[in-house]
């Protein structure tokens, strides 16, 4: 999503974008998420997330952006980079400029029986319902309170299976409560302060044991409850997925509220390495509104930086959508992130000290 | 019990009468409004935007949504496009015994027009029967279909669904 966004505002500008893409559709998270957008209408509220996709993808098009899909980065050297398209075809690339929107990949957590056919992150089981129609299984529990437990809880009853359970290990739900609220008016239960033991099963999931958690985060096994289910999906956070900018050689920094290790990166989203950018939830996992943002933030600063926008009207465009990601991290649910934000940009500039890009920041 | 929406959550009678999008009372007994119940403070503001009265105010992206109840005609527009299924129409003045509630609902297969259905509560417990008067299914809601019941007007701020509609 935020990959479609920077090529979209950079391509405006009138820079030649390319765009590469591992999966064989465009929009990343965007093509299973079937449900209806939250935010303004600068970010498509309203709109279902696979409609978002496809309006991007439009967007692109439209304005000369070169999709090319089913492409792996395999390698990157500075702003060099190897390509493998279709898994035969190796090429060998430049760009001026690379914007790197690799998105995230799940956590696990482990407990006995984690490894048995039937366990699987909470994303794997909506991208099986929503991309190809199938159904994991008919009984799920679901491990994890935070918007993507919520979400894909109520997707898998739309899907048409039974979520027998969320459980959340803090004594309060993760998510939105508006999420939360729905689940619940479908009868699903949400049990905080509780988490799984283990799964049992021979070949597969058959049931799965959760526990109360005590004070001390210790197992109070007075509590156990065994769950007749066939399907444990975890949803317990996700960590930005940040392969490409260390292999681009991009310094990072471990910030648990934005998921772990994140590419450094300042307040135009360019990284320690120069002409390397980041967006989206490599830069560090936020929601779907600050990645448009991200993406938007990126592109310009790549087009400004590639003379295609005088550095008045880039000024201009980069506050307004500095404001609206300030905004959108202000609030409950996303004051730490704005904390972690400040510290990576605060980061980037002590680093730039040492070298001669500190001049060519903006303020 | 109710102990606040990011514990159960589920938002308590509290939370929902302390938010600025909740009916009064008073209003609430005229006829056919909508019950905002969004009470956590989220980057949103959809339902300020299509509002055709201009009935609900949405200052900041981060603010809660604000009723204008006088002038909420109670056309239920704002029901299938609030993003998180927040808005709900409650007529208390439906007929002498019944009130009316209007909901979202996004599962197939859908129940029949009056057919009678399990209530639920904003927890999910069946707490009574109520019949189906109506079923709004329109190219703009977008696969959000707006269902009407008929419950018990004691009941009119405790309903907000039914129990999943499932194949035999």
């Amino acid at each position: 999503m935020s990959g479609l966004v920077a090529a979209i505002e950079a391509s405006k500008t009138g820079a030649k974008v390319l765009l590469i893409d591992k999966n064989a559709n465009a929009g990343g998270q965007l093509v299973k998420q079937i449900h209806k957008f939250f935010g303004s209408r600068r970010h498509y509220a309203g709109i279902r997330g696979y409609a978002i996709g496809k309006r991007l993808v439009d967007d692109a098009l439209t304005n000369g952006v070169e999709i090319m899909l089913n492409s792996s980065v395999f390698s990157m050297f500075g702003t060099e980079m190897g390509i493998i398209k279709d898994g035969e075809e190796a090429r060998w690339l430049r760009a001026k400029k690379i914007i790197l929107c690799c998105g995230a990949s799940e956590k696990a957590i482990m407990f006995p029986g984690w490894t048995l056919p039937g366990v699987m992150g909470a994303g794997a089981a909506q991208t099986l319902i929503n991309v190809h129609r199938v159904l994991p299984g008919k009984r799920i529990l679901m491990i994890g309170s935070g918007n993507v437990g919520l979400v894909v809880s109520y997707q898998i009853l739309q899907a048409g299976a039974e979520v027998v359970a969320i459980v959340e290990a803090l004594p309060k739900i993760g998510g939105w409560g508006v999420h939360a609220s729905k689940i619940l008016r479908c009868g699903i239960p949400i049990i905080t302060s509780h988490t799984i033991k283990e799964a049992l099963g021979r070949r597969k999931v058959e049931s799965a044991v959760i526990v109360a958690l005590d004070k001390q985060n210790g197992l109070s096994s007075k509590t156990e409850r065994s769950l007749e289910v066939d399907i444990i999906c975890l949803a317990v956070g996700l960590k930005p997925s940040i392969e490409l900018p260390l292999m681009a050689g991009c310094e990072t920094m471990f910030l648990g509220s934005l998921g772990g290790r994140v590419p450094i990166h300042d307040e135009n989203m360019e990284t320690t390495q120069e002409g390397i950018y980041v967006a989206g939830d490599c830069a560090g996992i936020e929601e779907a509104s600050t990645a448009i943002e991200s993406g938007r933030l990126a592109g310009t600063a790549a087009a400004e930086k590639l003379g295609y926008l005088s550095k008045e009207s880039a000024y201009d465009s980069k506050e307004k959508i500095r404001r609206v990601l300030n905004d959108l991290r202000e609030g409950p649910f996303g004051i730490e992130r704005m904390k972690a934000k400040k510290l990576l940009n605060q980061r980037a500039k002590t680093l730039y000290i040492h070298n001669d890009r500190g001049k060519t920041q903006d303020a | 019990m109710h102990r606040g929406i990011s514990l159960t959550g589920s938002p308590s009678i509290q939370e929902l009468e302390e938010s600025p999008g909740f009916p009064s009372k008073r209003r609430l007994l005229k006829g056919p409004i909508a019950v905002i119940e969004c009470v956590q403070e989220i980057p949103c503001d959809v339902c300020g935007l299509i509002c055709p009265y201009n009935a609900i105010e949405v200052s900041t992206l981060k603010s809660l949504p604000k009723l204008i109840e006088e002038k909420c005609e109670g056309c239920g527009a704002c029901i299938p496009l609030c993003p998180g299924q927040a808005i709900f129409l409650v007529n208390h003045n439906y007929s002498r015994e019944k009130a009316l509630i209007s909901f979202p609902y996004e599962f197939t297969p859908l129940p029949e027009v009056n057919s009678m259905v399990e209530a639920v509560n904003r927890l999910g417990q069946v707490i009574t029967k109520g019949s189906i008067v109506m079923i709004l299914d329109r190219e703009s809601f977008d696969h959000t279909v707006v269902i009407s019941i008929t419950v018990p007007k004691k009941l009119a701020q405790q309903v907000r669904g039914i129990k999943l509609h499932r194949e035999e």
